[in-house]
């Protein structure tokens, strides 16, 4: 029994737990540590375990960064009907919000689903532009599962591998590929004529190296055609599933890929805003998974030439997997970011 | 966002457009005067909010020219209202 202090602090799930300073400590070189053996990143210092534990033992409800270290919020979502209409939304998100960025999407947020309303969408992006100030992204998530049978053309993967059907999965995966570049393609064509700012890949490679993969081919060809439209490539996940395996970018194997060889494959393909991802695991205290995600992000930062924006929301970046964020764990998480990583975004 | 630019390099180059510091940036006292100066429209309904300044589509006109930064949507709209 020990007779040193508890601060309340959360687990993954968002609950609380009360851990003393010796504990939390613990948590931060654990999460270190698995970091560092599946990455094969390297461990954070102890300067940079102190720097944590000064965050995550804090008792204080609300903490922050230094008056004019501010980064720059790039979220997603913001116009798809959360109070009003979605015109509305957007112009709440700039004026009482303060956000420094907006993005149009549909609720689904899927792209196979917004190409058959591409016009719809186009419009309603000309029209929001006509009314708001900050810059107007389009955001959609590629999805690649939703071009596969029952929802789509294409034979569905996720069936064949199991079966060993391993060539018809991999061909199905790569016919897939195809569609959904040329209608991120489309989908960047009328919103640029539409007057969009950007284009957000959201969840990139949710179904592994095929949907990276589509990713990054759409926005070479998007940056190509409209050098001045921003694309922002955000990602799914720490880790690139290998759902086919041998899907490759400029030589690159793009299954088990982690932040760092993302970032760059990202970079090459002509991205304006990167955000990695690391997720929650549920079942270990906030401490641990930030030590975890900034361990894992941290060797993107020094090869980064474009803005880097973690993903620090629901589920991912040190924030609880509970879908109202108790703020304490939302700030620490920020906090953590900009003041370890010198984040440009989050 | 469109020029792919980190961000001390971004906060530099637009506090230098402004004739501000990048400290000032996050500042909204310091800043209200200069968005009101410059017509960058408002960020809250309260702040710079007179019929005679300039705001949404209008106040992104002012910002493109000022920060010397093509806009997607100014440009079209100069298309779109040139006559041609």
């Amino acid at each position: 029994m020990t007779n040193e202090a508890r601060v309340p602090t959360r687990m993954g799930d968002g609950t609380f737990t009360h851990l003393t300073r010796s504990e939390i400590r613990a948590d931060l070189i654990a999460g270190s540590e698995i970091a560092a053996k599946r990455a094969k990143v390297p461990l954070l210092t102890d300067d940079e375990i102190d720097h944590l534990l000064e965050i995550y033992a804090s008792p204080l409800r609300f903490i922050g960064v230094d008056v004019g270290e501010e980064i720059v919020l790039s979220c997603d979502g913001t116009g798809m009907k959360t109070h009003a209409t979605r015109i509305q939304d957007l112009q709440s998100y700039e004026q009482w919000m303060g956000a420094d960025l907006l993005e149009l999407c549909v609720g689904d947020y899927s792209l196979k689903v917004v190409r058959t309303i591409l016009a719809y969408e186009a419009q309603y992006m000309h029209d929001a532009q006509l009314c708001t100030i900050a810059p107007l992204q389009y955001g959609v998530m590629p999805n690649l599962g939703l071009y596969s049978k029952p929802d789509g053309p294409c034979d569905n993967w996720n069936e064949l591998l199991p079966l060993g059907r391993i060539a018809e999965a991999r061909a199905a995966a790569e016919e897939a590929v195809e569609m959904a570049v040329v209608d991120m393609v489309k989908l960047a064509d009328s919103q640029w004529e539409a007057g969009a700012d950007a284009i957000d890949w959201d969840t990139t490679g949710a179904s592994g190296d095929p949907e990276f993969l589509a990713a990054l081919r759409a926005t070479k060809i998007i940056r190509e055609k409209y050098p001045d439209m921003g694309v922002q490539l955000g990602m799914a996940g720490e880790f690139v599933l290998g759902m086919h395996g041998e899907l490759e970018w400029g030589g690159k194997r793009l299954a088990g890929l982690w932040p760092k060889d993302q970032l760059l494959l990202a970079q090459e393909a002509g991205a304006t805003m990167f955000g990695p991802v690391v997720n929650i695991n549920t079942g270990k205290s906030l401490a641990w998974n930030m030590a975890r995600a900034i361990a894992l992000i941290k060797p993107c930062m020094d090869v980064a030439t474009i803005p880097v924006h973690p993903n620090a929301g629901m589920g991912v970046g040190g924030v609880p997997m509970f879908v109202h964020l108790p703020s304490d764990a939302v700030c620490r998480a920020a906090k953590s970011f900009v003041e370890l990583l010198h984040v440009d975004g989050l | 966002m469109t020029r792919g630019m980190r961000l001390t390099e971004a906060k530099q180059y637009v506090a230098d457009k402004l004739g501000v510091t990048p400290f000032d940036l996050s500042d909204p006292v310091a800043m209200t005067d200069v968005r009101n100066e410059h017509g960058f429209g408002r960020v809250h309904s309260y702040a710079i909010s007179q019929p005679w300044q300039a705001n949404q589509i209008e106040a992104k006109f002012n910002i493109a020219r000022v920060l010397d930064v093509p806009i997607n949507s100014v440009e079209k709209f100069k298309e779109r209202t040139a006559g041609g």
